[in-house]
This record gives structure tokens, C-alpha cells and sequence, in this order.
């Protein structure tokens, strides 16, 4: 009973009084119950995979949009955690419980390996750098088609789950608990340290913070979530390919990032879910036009809102406190804070 | 062999040399990291070949298809990137879209089919024992000639005076009265322009598709780094490295025209391990 009053305590004072946390509470619950409304395979299969891509993206944003590091090779992580989990499956036929894990840890190791030579680039060649990586195993992909399966990929992996219900819970599941740790990994000490890295890594180093482990820490976590997001993507499709690996997919958690919002770990979510439906849509609805209306609605959506979608529909509905800085919702008169004047 | 290794080399390095150097110089005066600037290499080709197929001359076609790459690359730069170019990131979306835009233009204008552009020079001479085609040779003098006209446009030239002056600190560049914008508006257009006649020296020479962009666009990229961002120079060295590297795989290794993009990228890391700011690139001060 008591728990049961703190936690609606909490529910009140903690997510209500911000319309963004109260979006979010109702875009989780939202998808815990889809199963129960619709279980037409096609929309589970929609969400499903928009949660993978959004984990990828949310990856992406913790190297990129907070650290700073920006990433057009992430593809790599995606590809070896696919790859990875795909070859323990056809060849050993290991059970999803342990390709997946194996293919996060494998794809944290090429953060790791990733992550070393490129601590002493900056900025652009950093991000060209990472570029090459996925390319050049591709090429290696291609080169041995015996051991890769080439350009046909690799079958014969095992299904997560035994009905699209179960795989929908399962795959959704452990989305949300990732995006869930990295949003807290985001907004923890660590995530202060890591923007601190992206806006001035000396003064970093001078208040005596080793900046040098916090950008490979951040190598390996953005490896680790992205490895899991392509494990989870290849036990789902149940086809591992060189597609995994190509420029596009590098440039995929990318297109859902930036349009959605760098630097939050709501942005890359959002720039997801609202993407990724409409490019299906627009498959069903105009195939041969799809991906010309796609490249317009993301050119012009950023012309307007150059910060992202996600960034301006919270500044639209919440505003900062003039004096101690704490978010407040839009029609407030006073702060909830400090109790200072909203009014201009 | 060798002679073939030479002449595709030669012709390879003219047309990422081209394409590196208005790469570099936009990078280098607008900080734009212009993921699309290879999809106007792209546009015109086609543009040659909507042209030429229309019954107009090669003479008259040419330098129309130029122009008109020109105009609709500084219309879209003034649309959609000039308005969000403090925003690093929204431009490198903003690029990407736009390349994907005009894949899927001529793609739905002209069907995801190769097409061939009919030669403008027809036939071969033999220098020394070696069959050199007159196409190469164009698309080598093309090369040549536009390369030159940018070393006097900004080595002899207030304009380019101007453009040197962006690119090495916009503020300042900025209070000495420059009108900074339309700097670096005139040195889009002259990217463009230049991605133009790389399009059009390889129109006749390699088949035409919507997806020609995206090789030459990681090329470039590598180029760029490797030879050190803002250094000019440093791209065209860049562009002929990777473009020998690329031909002698393709020639040298069986199955090598999987790993032509490996090779190339592996080069640039490679240099990387040793010199991070690439071969010509000022060393990097810790920036504040």
C-alpha cells in the first residue's frame, strides 16, 4: 500500500508535470498493449522492426550525437553482431539466448578495435575513418563466399520465438531495456562527462577526467547496443547479408538521428518511429516514388525544423526556467522549482 | 597490361582529382562536408545523355548540361543547405538527402538501366606501341584543363583572393568586407561545375546509372582525408593515389573489383596510423 501511494506520488510529481515524460510513459504503454489490439502479423512486424532500428539509431547517438565522435561506419557494429550471431546459428546451431549475447560482445570488441586507432583522429577524419571499416569487410564478405555466404548471405537461422506475438514481446522487450539503460547511461554522471567531451575535450582533461577511457567506453556501449540491435535484426529477418554491412545502413541510424534530434536519446526514438512507418507507407502506397517523397519529406521537415523533429516539438510544448534552468510545460505561470516568474 | 594499367590510371586520376578538388574546396571555404556532391557527377551524365539523345550537337549539348547542373545545384544549396549551415550535423543530412533525391529524379526519368553515352571521339592512336583511345585523351585534357583553371582562378584572380581569404578565416574574411555568403554561394557553384565536367568525361567512357554516385563519392572522401582536409593540393595527390591503387587491384588481383573500395579505404587508414591529419593537412592544434 505504501509503495503502491509512492509510486502514484511519484507518477504526479515526477512525470505528469512535463507533457514530454508523460509522451513517453504513453508511447511505452502504448507498446506493451499493441498486442492486445491488433495482432495482424504485418503491424507487429512494422513495430518490431522500427524498435530494432531505433536501438540501432539510439546506439549511434550515444558515439555520435553525445561524445561527439561521429560515427559513418555503424554498420560495422550492426553487421559483425548479425554476422556473428547468424554463423553461431547456421553452423553450431546455438540457441538465440546465446547468439545474441555472443554477437553484442563480439560487436563491443569492434568497437573496441574500431576505437583504438581512431582516439587520435578529430572530427571529420574521424568520421571518415570509420567509413572504411565496414567497407573493407565487406570486401572480405564478398572475397570468401564459403565461410560468408557472399553476396547471398546466410540462412537458416533460428526463429526467436515461436509465434509473432512472442518474438514481438521479446524483440520489443529487450529494445525498450537497452534504449531504457542508455537514456539512463545518458543522463547519468557518465553522460554528463560524455557531452562534456563533445563541447571541449581539453578543459575535459584538465579538470582531470582521463578522456581518453570515457571515448573508447563509449566505442564499446555504442558496439554493444548496435551489435545487439543486429543480432536481434538477423534472428528476426532470419537472413544475415551483405545489405547488413552496405553505405545505406551505415547512413541509417543517421537519417533517424538527425532528423529526429542528436544528443538525446529520445530523438533518435522518435526520428524512428515517425520514419520509418511513413518510408513503409510509402512503399505500399507509391512504390516507384518511395524513396524520392522520402528524400523530400526529410529535406524539407529539416529546412524547418534544422534541430530535429523530436527538439521541436519539446521546445514548442515546454520552456526552461529563466533563473535555475529546470524544464517547465508551456502553460505553467511560475516555475516548479524555484517558484520564479514564467511571464515574460 | 601496363599500358592499360597507365591509361585507365591516368583517366581515373583526372576525374577524382576533379571531383576531390571541388570537394576540397567547398569543405575547405563552407565547412559544407557535401555528401552529395558526386550525385551532380551523376546528374550530369544523364544530363549528356538527355541532351545528346535529344538531337542537339555534342558541341551545344556539353556545355548546356554543365550549365544546368550548375544552376540546379546552387538553387538546391540555396533551398535547403544554405539555410542550416551552422548545423553540422543537419547538413550532413541534408546532403545525403539531396544525393538520394537526385538518384531517385533520374531514376524514375531514366529507369535504374545502363546507359550507354556514344563517344564524342571515336577511335585510337598509338603512342609509343600503346593503344590510347581519343576519348581517355579528352577526358585526360578535360582534366588537365580544369585543373589548371582553378590554380589561376585562385592563385591569380580577387575572386580567388576572396576564396582563400574564406577558407582560411571567415570572420576576418568577413570584416575586411567580404560578402562571405556569396563567396561561398560562387564556390558551390564552382563544385558543381567541376563535378559537371567530371560527369561528362565519364558519360562516354563508363555506363550511366542512378547508383554511379556512390563509389566515387567514398573515393573522393578518402581522397580528401588522405591528401589532408583544406589542402588543395593535398586532394588532387590523394585522388591519384587511391585512383592507381584502385586500377592496379582491379588489374593485378583476381576477383579485385570486389575489393577496389577495400583497397582504397585501407590505404587512408593506413596513413592515418602514421600521420592523423593526412599527408598535407596542417598538423591539427587542439582546437577550443
Amino acid at each position: 500500500m505504501f509503495y503502491f501511494r509512492y509510486f502514484l506520488r511519484y507518477l504526479r510529481n515526477e512525470v505528469f508535470v512535463l507533457p514530454s515524460r508523460a509522451v513517453v510513459l504513453a508511447f511505452a504503454l502504448a507498446l506493451g498493449f499493441l498486442p492486445l489490439i491488433t495482432q495482424d502479423p504485418y503491424v507487429l512486424r512494422l513495430v518490431i522492426l522500427t524498435a530494432l532500428f531505433s536501438l540501432y539509431a539510439a546506439s549511434w547517438d550515444l558515439l555520435s550525437g553525445y561524445t561527439g565522435q561521429v560515427s559513418l561506419g555503424h554498420a560495422l557494429f550492426f553487421g559483425v553482431g548479425a554476422y556473428t550471431a547468424a554463423l553461431l546459428s547456421a553452423h553450431l546451431r546455438l540457441p538465440p539466448y546465446a547468439t545474441v549475447p555472443a554477437g553484442a560482445v563480439v560487436a563491443t570488441g569492434a568497437g573496441l578495435l574500431v576505437g583504438i586507432p581512431c582516439l587520435r583522429l578529430r572530427r571529420h577524419y574521424l568520421a571518415l575513418a570509420t567509413l572504411a571499416f565496414p567497407l573493407m569487410l565487406l570486401g572480405l564478405v564478398f572475397m570468401f563466399p564459403g565461410f560468408s555466404g557472399g553476396e547471398g548471405g546466410i540462412w537458416r537461422i533460428s526463429r526467436l520465438a515461436p509465434s509473432r506475438v512472442g518474438e514481438y514481446y521479446l524483440i520489443v522487450g529487450v529494445a525498450a531495456a537497452l534504449i531504457a539503460a542508455l537514456w539512463k547511461v545518458g543522463s547519468s554522471r557518465l553522460g554528463l562527462i560524455f557531452h562534456a567531451i563533445r563541447e571541449d575535450e581539453v578543459a575535459v582533461r584538465a579538470s582531470g577526467i582521463d578522456a581518453v577511457r570515457y571515448k573508447l567506453l563509449a566505442f564499446a556501449l555504442s558496439g554493444l547496443t548496435a551489435g545487439a540491435a543486429g543480432a536481434l535484426y538477423a534472428h528476426f529477418t532470419r537472413i544475415a547479408g551483405p545489405s547488413n554491412l552496405d553505405l545505406f545502413m551505415s547512413f541509417q541510424p543517421v537519417i533517424w538521428t538527425i532528423f529526429g534530434g542528436a544528443g538525446t536519446i529520445y530523438g533518435p526514438v522518435a526520428g524512428a518511429f515517425v520514419l520509418y512507418p511513413v518510408l513503409d507507407l510509402l512503399q505500399t502506397a507509391v512504390p516507384k516514388y518511395r524513396m524520392l517523397l522520402f528524400a523530400l519529406l526529410i529535406l524539407l521537415i529539416l529546412r524547418f525544423m534544422p534541430q530535429g523533429v523530436a527538439i521541436w516539438v519539446r521546445d514548442a510544448i515546454e520552456r526552461a526556467c529563466p533563473g535555475c534552468r529546470v524544464r517547465n510545460a508551456r502553460f505553467r505561470r511560475v516555475c516548479r522549482a524555484c517558484g520564479a516568474s514564467l511571464q515574460p | 597490361m601496363i599500358a592499360d594499367i597507365l591509361v585507365n590510371g591516368m583517366v581515373r586520376s583526372g576525374v577524382y582529382a576533379m571531383l576531390a578538388l571541388g570537394f576540397g574546396l567547398v569543405f575547405g571555404v563552407g565547412r559544407i562536408l557535401n555528401l552529395a556532391h558526386t550525385a551532380f557527377y551523376m546528374l550530369a551524365a544523364y544530363a549528356l545523355f538527355a541532351l545528346a539523345g535529344g538531337g542537339l550537337g555534342l558541341p551545344l549539348a556539353a556545355p548546356l548540361a554543365v550549365l544546368a547542373v550548375a544552376g540546379i545545384g546552387l538553387a538546391l544549396y540555396k533551398l535547403f543547405v544554405e539555410p542550416v549551415r551552422e548545423l553540422e550535423a543537419t547538413v550532413l543530412l541534408s546532403t545525403l538527402a539531396l544525393a538520394v533525391l537526385l538518384q531517385e529524379v533520374c531514376h524514375v526519368l531514366f529507369t535504374a538501366d545502363l546507359l550507354y553515352v556514344p563517344p564524342a571521339f571515336p577511335g585510337y592512336t598509338s603512342i609509343a606501341g600503346v593503344r590510347v583511345g581519343h576519348q581517355e585523351a579528352a577526358a585526360l585534357g578535360l582534366a588537365v584543363v580544369s585543373l589548371v583553371g582553378v590554380w589561376f582562378l585562385l592563385s591569380r584572380t580577387r575572386l580567388g583572393l576572396a576564396i582563400r581569404a574564406c577558407a582560411q578565416d571567415r570572420e576576418v574574411a568577413n570584416l575586411m568586407g567580404m560578402n562571405v555568403n556569396r563567396v561561398t554561394a560562387v564556390v558551390m557553384a564552382l563544385g558543381f561545375l567541376l563535378a559537371a565536367l567530371a560527369g561528362l568525361a565519364v558519360a562516354p567512357l563508363f555506363p550511366v546509372e542512378p547508383k554511379m554516385w556512390s563509389h566515387p563519392l567514398v573515393i573522393v572522401l578518402a581522397a580528401v582525408v588522405l591528401g589532408g582536409l583544406g589542402s588543395l593540393k593535398g586532394s588532387v595527390i590523394g585522388a591519384v593515389i587511391l585512383a592507381f591503387a584502385e586500377v592496379l587491384v582491379v588489374f593485378l588481383v583476381p576477383g579485385g573489383s570486389y575489393l577496389r573500395t577495400a583497397v582504397a579505404l585501407l590505404i587512408m587508414v593506413g596513413v592515418f596510423l602514421f600521420r592523423p591529419e593526412g599527408l598535407f593537412g596542417a598538423g591539427i592544434p587542439e582546437e577550443r
